[in-house]
């Protein structure tokens, strides 16, 4: 089994790469997961559209990302079973906090160009972790922007793949093909970790407090002025 | 100096394309025509891409006669190549001189006469004056293109455009022709334009996802690009003069 994980913000993409991803593999070698909050349609149109085995997890009150890593073992032994060579997760990543990306797997980033030039700073952790990051919708932004979008990306995680893609007709899709053609068999599966470190604790607000400021809560607790600059998720 | 080598393909139904290896050098002006459909855009996004045979349509595409080296493909700021679509947009919320500083700077360009040099050439292009304290979101669809034009060539100094159907209105084709030429700039529109079409070194014709021929002109269409040189020349004038708010009352003499 090889194990790709592809994560990024609501209507980044995602689904539209992991379609690219699906037409270059040999025909029904995959099965897809998709893990969302609230709300995900995308199990269905895969599995009809590709002929694969698919399904969903809704997250609800769960973080999507600390979900995937609950059902992940599970996961593969269902790919296994439905007699897949590919696993490939499609995760909300909504917090952009946490990462989805496990060790023996291929972490993928999809973020859109026409998020603005500042948006890789805000998903830090989820670009430093992964192996690539797809930048989508590069046919709707000017020469200028996709620059500066691809330093932004550089500042963030100097050497992280950097594909830009036009995702609805492929454009730019060989050097990440090129990666997962390269990717090994996960060789033991019950050590799989997550890479990056999941955030701090359960804090007072996570069992339901409700009350604002420091001082009514305890245990992991923030102050204004204690806060850091950039957060890339190590 | 670079020379684009396109080597056939084939059409949708897997038909190999039989036309000439043909290369783009440094000034050259091609058209794509075609119909909707028939793999214009498909053209482009091939060369775009430095194609090996991994795209739909199985053409390669060379530089200097061999497959290009990876940052040229993969780096946008080392690439040869600039694209400008239709739908190509600046979203970012600055005035023209703050766009174009912030494409000078993701360069590391310091020669600050740059700005100004952009902003004339985009003016050579358009009707319609830009200045540096336009705010980008206001411009008109004419005024964008004309200022993404003029980024690719001084800032990207890009040796090779490539145009996806941006001739509509508010730009003047035939100066961006020529201006292109001058600099050395090779051009390839994708375009249903007549002028256009009439005034390029070559013309590919495209259907079914194929190139079916690449035509050169002869002398034999010059008496027709005269014309549409004349019609378009009239046509602006009336755009510009109904611009300014003139009523258009004179008798025209039929064609
Ligand atoms: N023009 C253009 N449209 C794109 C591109 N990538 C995706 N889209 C469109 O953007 C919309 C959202 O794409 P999806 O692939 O569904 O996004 P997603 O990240 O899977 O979305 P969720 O799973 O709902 O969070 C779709 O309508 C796509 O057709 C691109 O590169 N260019
Ligand atoms: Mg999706
Ligand atoms: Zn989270
Ligand atoms: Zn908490």
């Amino acid at each position: 089994m090889k194990l790709i994980i592809v994560a990024g913000p609501p209507s980044a993409g995602k689904t539209a790469v992991i379609r690219q991803i699906l037409r270059h593999l040999p025909e029904k070698s995959a099965a897809y997961l998709k893990i969302d909050v609230i709300y995900a349609t995308e199990d269905e149109e895969i599995a009809s559209e590709f002929g694969i085995p698919a399904r969903k997890v809704i997250s609800g009150d769960l973080c999507p990302d600390h979900a995937g890593i609950m059902v992940l073992s599970d996961a593969l032994l269902w790919a296994g079973k439905e007699g897949a060579e590919y696993l490939i997760v499609e995760s909300a990543g909504l917090c952009l906090r946490c990462t989805p990306y496990t060790t023996e797997s291929l972490g993928i980033a999809v973020l859109s160009a026409i998020g603005g030039t500042h948006s890789p700073y805000k998903m830090a952790p989820m670009i430093a972790l992964a192996d690539a990051a797809v930048v989508t919708r590069i046919d709707l932004v000017s020469q200028a922007e996709k620059e500066v979008f691809r330093e932004g990306i550089r500042d963030v995680a100097p050497d992280i793949e950097i594909i830009e893609t036009n995702a609805m007709v492929g454009t730019g899709m060989r050097y990440l093909m090129k990666m997962i053609d390269a990717l090994h068999e996960i060789t033991d599966a019950a050590g799989i970790t997550l890479r990056g470190s999941p955030p701090l604790g359960v804090c007072t607000v996570c069992v339901g407090k409700k009350q604002i400021g420091w001082s009514n809560h305890f245990g992991v607790v923030r102050r204004l002025d204690s806060a850091g600059s950039l957060f890339r998720g190590e | 100096m670079h020379t684009i080598t396109i080597l056939p393909g084939h059409d949708r139904h897997g038909n190999p394309e039989t036309f000439e290896p043909l290369h783009l050098r440094p000034g050259d002006t091609i058209a794509i025509v075609g119909p909707t459909g028939s793999g214009k855009s498909a053209f482009i996004n091939d060369i775009e891409v430095f194609a090996q045979g991994d795209t739909a349509t199985g053409r390669r595409i060379l530089l200097n006669g061999a497959p290009p080296p990876e940052q040229f493909v993969r780096d946008p700021a080392c690439k040869p190549i600039a694209l400008i679509t239709q739908t190509t947009k600046c979203l970012a919320d600055l005035t023209v001189g703050e766009f174009l500083a912030m494409h000078l700077r993701a360069r590391k360009i310091t020669e600050c006469d740059l700005i100004e040099r952009t902003v004339a050439l985009a003016n050579e292009f358009t009707g319609e004056p830009i200045r540096g304290e336009c705010r980008i979101s206001s411009l008109s669809g004419g005024q964008t293109r004309s200022l993404l034009v003029a980024d690719a060539v001084i800032i990207s100094n890009a040796p090779i455009i490539l145009l996806d159907e941006v001739e509509n209105a508010g730009i003047f084709r035939d100066r961006v022709i020529t201006c292109l030429k001058k600099t050395g700039t090779s051009v390839i529109f994708v375009t249903h334009d007549p002028l256009v079409s009439l005034m390029s070194d070559r013309r590919i014709v495209m259907g079914h996802g194929a190139v079916l021929a690449v035509l050169e002109p002869d002398g034999s269409e010059a008496e027709v690009l005269k014309r549409v040189t004349e019609i378009d020349a009239y046509l602006s004038s009336l755009r510009e003069r109904l611009r300014s708010g003139e009523v258009l009352n004179e008798t025209v003499v039929a064609a």
